[in-house]
């Protein structure tokens, strides 16, 4: 069974809402639609207050070349145009809209039929990923359509589609493939087109033995797709990871995949291309996972973008009592958040409550130089050596240990029996040494 | 006896070599100094707090040994005394400054800014500031977590374990600058010592609208503008829904301290108010 | 409003803690203990209780009155080090030598440079090579193993394996001859030959070594790399000169080599962290060992070469960096 090289950990998996059907969350009565959704520059308003939207309608549009356009996902009036508390405790601009009916523009077909057809060309196609303000939704929500155009001199051979979802907890690519499998395997053809590949894998750990099988029958009818079952570690859907698991190569330090001749993409993300491209829909809802030990009723929600959290989390039972700490994705890489009134994203995968039990750090003990960062980190860098340089300000030492390799996946921190907090000073660490980096430019 | 003699001659052979090698060694690398840079070195405070921008006290004496002029060159921690015996060691004009003072501009005290969340991650202001804004609703404010407190080398600033602010010892602060270096929410500032030690300042970086910082905090300064009005010498300026008094344009006639509605403006070592109207603005706008 | 707690990801932890791991180790060590109460009975029961507390009383004292920090005592690891410094010694010392090399282990070797996590040596060892140096007749003069003996100071005293071999070469003894003078292979596998309290044993010390493994409390690395190259050197020598040099089996089973391999140069603080670093550092300590044991003075050599191959982590940690992503292509 394949899996990547280097490190790795194996968090207990915790998947609480696995085979939940996917269920469509009720329409928020106000959806805030933060303008800041993607990696890179936040979109800019094309309406303002007063104006009335359909589901579907272009609220923002991309503004630079990291950007990506964004769309109302509630029809109604926009009552303002104001800063609003995101994930982060930090206000940003938002665009609120009070909720009246539920009408979609025209343009959009919003029958189930599978369309197999791909009758847009490769422009036409990112394109329409492009209007339909399609980002990767595994959780780094960079822009879709710039990965599907290579940066010039460098040619991809395959298409890695990431059905992983190696953190704990989070089901909603899992559900998405059992319920949409046809419509990822378009999806991926018509990124396949975009790219100008002829081979797609798509890469399933070996925890989820129905959603390989039931792929692995779909693609049966494809050329060029196959399906490729994992070994369960984390971080495997990490890009790198993932690469080296499925075709066996490296990406160098510093450089994108397509350098190994490899586009990775999300499940997620191949549903939305299909629903974008042959669907005329663009990105306004997605599926994300409510789970929590104490949650009720763990499941998967097809959700508006805009929808405020604390609804969804009342649709699956309500805050658990003993909740003392909420995440925004899952609990390796996930952002604690700071209130419940925090709006969906498109980068929202999960959201998890985590008791009281489990919420506190424990104490920090000293450094005991075990080694278990050394051999959990997936990327081969000393986590241990990156938080003291970074702990003590030698940003230069901290580059020269290779600390922008670092993928935040928290693995160190999980395996550390001093509990220390690594991955804490080595962010910190990536931040000011980009900036050194940058700023020698 | 034949023994010590042997070992004594022995040692002190080896010694004498040794001594001869090292003066020849030390001739042939010997590296022409300015003798004045040690005579400035002498007479500077031996921090090397990097105060004055130079990696040491070595540096800054090279600097100031090879600058045409001492217009710039300032060590914080010795002040004017200092620099005038710098000046005098290599014969030049001293550029007298006026002598500064770090102040802390936030008030969010526990109990003026009541906490929203918990942080439970590494306890440094930089970390917290790089994943979210603070365990308060307001998101300008002290993170609490004592950056500069590390970062103070003469001991001249401590966290208030009541308030959970910083608080600057002024006898010991050196405006070294060293803490509004550390802080990531810019929120101490290094200002004018003021005669006898007398200032006033605006203690709140909050900008958001009046509303939304009063409630996240009972001190934060609204951006109301009295201050503004009251100010007879034009040195105070509103920008971003957040005052700003000019140090060197205010002459300290604490007219702006008794208009401020929420206590956001600070007077330091000033006598009591003699007349009654006048008492502690917070008391008043409780009062109200 | 409730408040949530706030902090930067990952929000999940193993729930390893280093108590666990001290634990742990303790736990792989109870089989050798046992062995040594069933060989040398009395005197290893009152040496093993004397260091173990003599060490935790030591930290207690230090990190409360002279460091005047939290004491951490319950973490287990002043715990372990008396426990393998009482493996490393005679069980017929005098208790007075056992508290002053408690003293030297925790006192000079771990707290002063920090407590845990940051003594350049193995404490245990460090005390152990202290009262070899300072008290050689009585670090190096072995009760004979009998069953449940209750004896104590005035204990029969016989010589170890390796010290008959020493002897009997520096006489001029052909190795055949000595061969007949040791132990039994049986012997050396259950235990009943001489030696310090923990190091006789070898099953008993190998069944710690799959514990240590199956809760992944260390890696085969170090132990496998220190045994490795005593094999293969020893298996070198003695082809070269079967008459002068005893084999492979005879240097694995005699000893401290199993103890050192398994318990001491494993040790989390003193040991290199990548896996690479592992096998140079068990590499070179099974190489030091056998030259000291064959070419040095001493019959034994297993804590020096652990103790040198300490003072090199550093340096390895500094020069063997781990196989990092991305590095094989370019």
């Amino acid at each position: 069974m394949k899996t990547f090289k280097i490190g790795g950990i194996h968090p207990p998996e915790n998947k609480l809402s696995a085979n939940k059907t996917i269920q469509v969350a009720p329409l928020p009565t106000q959806a805030i639609v933060m303008l800041g959704q993607c990696l890179g520059a936040p979109s800019t308003p094309v309406v303002e207050k007063g104006s009335e939207v359909k589901v579907g309608t272009l609220l923002a549009k991309s503004s630079g070349f990291v950007s990506a356009n964004l769309h109302a996902p509630v029809s109604g009036k926009v009552v303002k145009i104001d800063e609003f508390i995101d994930a982060s405790g930090y206000k940003k601009s938002a665009v609120v809209i009070d909720v009246e009916g539920d009408v979609w523009e025209d343009a959009i077909d919003r029958s189930t039929t599978l369309i197999k057809e791909i009758k847009a060309s490769k422009e036409e196609i990112i394109k329409k990923i492009a209007d339909a303000g399609i980002v990767g939704l595994g959780g780094a929500t960079f822009p879709t359509h710039i990965k599907l155009t290579p940066p010039p001199g460098k040619t991809a051979e395959v298409l890695i589609i990431n059905g992983v979802e190696c953190e704990p907890y989070l089901t909603s690519d899992h559900q998405l493939m059992m319920e949409k499998g046809e419509e990822i395997v378009v999806g991926i053809t018509i990124l396949m087109k975009a790219i100008g590949v002829n081979r797609a894998i798509i890469g399933i750990e070996n925890n989820k033995p129905d959603a390989i099988a039931h792929l692995r029958k779909i693609v049966a009818q494809y050329s060029g797709i196959e399906v490729c079952p994992l070994k369960v570690q984390y971080p495997q859907g990490g890009e790198k990871q993932l690469i080296d698991a499925i075709i066996n190569r490296q990406v160098p330090s510093g450089t994108l995949p397509v350098e190994v001749g490899a586009v990775v993409q999300n499940i997620g993300t191949a549903f939305a291309v299909y629903e974008a491209v042959q669907k005329n829909k663009p990105l306004f809802e997605r599926i994300i996972t409510i789970t929590g030990k104490s949650v009720k009723t763990p499941c998967n929600l097809l959700a508006r973008i805009g929808t405020p959290f604390s609804q969804l989390i009342d649709f699956c039972g309500g805050l658990p009592n003993d909740t003392a700490k909420i995440v925004g994705g899952g609990p390796m890489m996930g952002k604690a958040l700071v209130s419940v009134d925090v709006p969906m994203t498109k980068g929202s995968s999960g959201l998890l409550m985590i008791p009281e039990a489990e919420a506190q750090r424990q104490t920090i003990r000293n450094c005991i130089r075990c080694g278990k960062c050394v051999s959990a980190c997936a990327m081969g860098i000393e986590p241990f050596l990156l938080m003291a340089t970074s702990e003590r300000a030698m940003w230069e030492e901290a580059e020269s240990a290779h600390i922008m390799d670092c993928i935040e996946c928290g693995s160190c921190m999980f395996v550390c029996p001093s509990n220390r907090p690594l991955l804490d000073y080595i962010r910190l660490g990536k931040a000011k040494v980009g900036a050194i980096i940058r700023s020698r430019k | 006896m034949n023994v010590i003699l042997i070992t004594v001659l022995m040692l002190g052979l080896l010694g004498a070599v040794a001594a001869v090698i090292l003066y020849f060694v030390a001739q042939k690398f010997k590296v022409f100094e300015d003798p004045r840079i040690d005579e400035v070195q002498e007479v500077l405070p031996a921090a090397n707090c990097g105060g004055c921008g130079f990696a040491g006290c070595r540096a800054f004496a090279e600097a100031c040994v090879k600058a045409d002029t001492l217009d710039g060159l300032f060590c914080p921690v010795g002040g004017n005394e200092v620099m005038a015996q710098v000046a005098a060691a290599i014969g030049q004009e001293a550029v007298v400054a006026d002598p500064k003072i770090a102040v802390v501009r936030c008030n969010g005290s526990c109990e003026n800014r009541p906490h929203t969340n918990m942080y439970n991650g590494a306890s440094s202001c930089a970390v917290a500031a790089a994943l979210y804004g603070g365990e308060t609703a307001c998101s300008y404010g002290c993170l609490g977590l004592g950056d500069c407190e590390v970062a103070c080398e003469f001991d001249a600033l401590h966290m208030n374990p009541i308030t959970g602010l910083p608080e600057i010892d002024e006898e010991k602060c050196t405006s070294c600058g060293a803490c509004v270096k550390a802080c990531p929410k810019l929120i101490i500032e290094l200002r004018k010592k003021g005669p006898k030690s007398r200032r006033i300042f605006v203690s709140c970086v909050n900008k958001d609208k009046g509303a939304v910082a009063k409630k996240a905090c009972d001190v934060a300064c609204i951006g109301c503008g009295k201050c503004e009005k009251v100010c007879e010498f034009n040195a105070i300026t509103i920008e971003n829904n957040l005052a700003y008094i000019d140090p060197v344009k205010c002459r300290l006639c604490r007219k702006c301290v008794e208009v401020c509605p929420t206590g956001a403006i600070h007077e330091l070592n000033f006598p009591p108010r003699k007349e009654k109207e006048t008492i502690a603005p917070v008391n008043q706008e409780k009062a109200e | 409003m409730s408040k949530f707690i706030v902090s930067p990801s990952p929000h999940i932890h193993s729930g390893n803690s280093v108590q666990k791991s001290m634990y742990g180790v303790i736990v792989a060590l109870l089989p050798a203990l046992a062995v040594s109460l069933v060989f040398f009975g009395l005197g290893a029961l009152i040496i093993t209780l004397t260091a173990i507390l003599s060490c935790v009383i030591f930290e207690y004292v230090i990190q409360k009155y002279l460091l005047k920090g939290e004491p951490t005592i319950l973490d287990g690891s002043a715990i372990l080090t008396g426990l393998l410094l009482a493996f490393n010694v005679p069980s017929n010392l005098p208790i007075w030598m056992m508290v002053v090399g408690a003293a030297v282990a925790i006192g000079i070797a771990k707290m002063t440079f920090g407590g845990l996590g940051n003594n350049p040596f193995n404490p245990a060892l460090a005390g152990r090579v202290f009262m070899l140096i300072s008290f050689p007749v009585h670090m190096t003069s072995w009760p004979k193993p009998e069953i449940l003996p209750l004896t104590y100071i005035d204990a029969v005293t016989g010589a170890t394996p390796l010290g008959i071999m020493k002897e009997g070469l520096a006489k001029g003894d052909s190795l055949t001859n000595i061969m007949t003078q040791i132990p039994s292979f049986t012997d050396m596998l259950i235990g009943k030959m001489g030696g310090s309290l923990g190091e006789i044993s070898a099953i008993a010390l190998l069944i710690g070594f799959v514990y240590l493994l199956w809760k992944k409390i260390i890696t085969w690395h170090i132990p496998v790399s220190v045994i490795g190259a005593v094999a293969i050197f020893t298996a070198i020598l003695h082809g070269a000169n079967p008459q002068a040099y005893a084999g492979p089996v005879f240097h694995i089973f005699t000893g401290g080599l199993l103890l050192g391999a398994i318990f001491m140069a494993t040790d989390y603080v003193t040991s290199p962290m990548s896996k690479t670093g592992m096998l140079i550092y068990g590499t070179m300590i099974g190489v030091i060992t056998i030259l000291i044991r064959v070419f040095g003075a001493y019959p034994e050599g297993v804590s020096f070469a652990i103790l040198i191959m300490n003072a090199f982590t550093p340096l390895i940690n500094k020069y063997i960096k781990p196989k990092r992503y991305g590095e094989i292509l370019k």
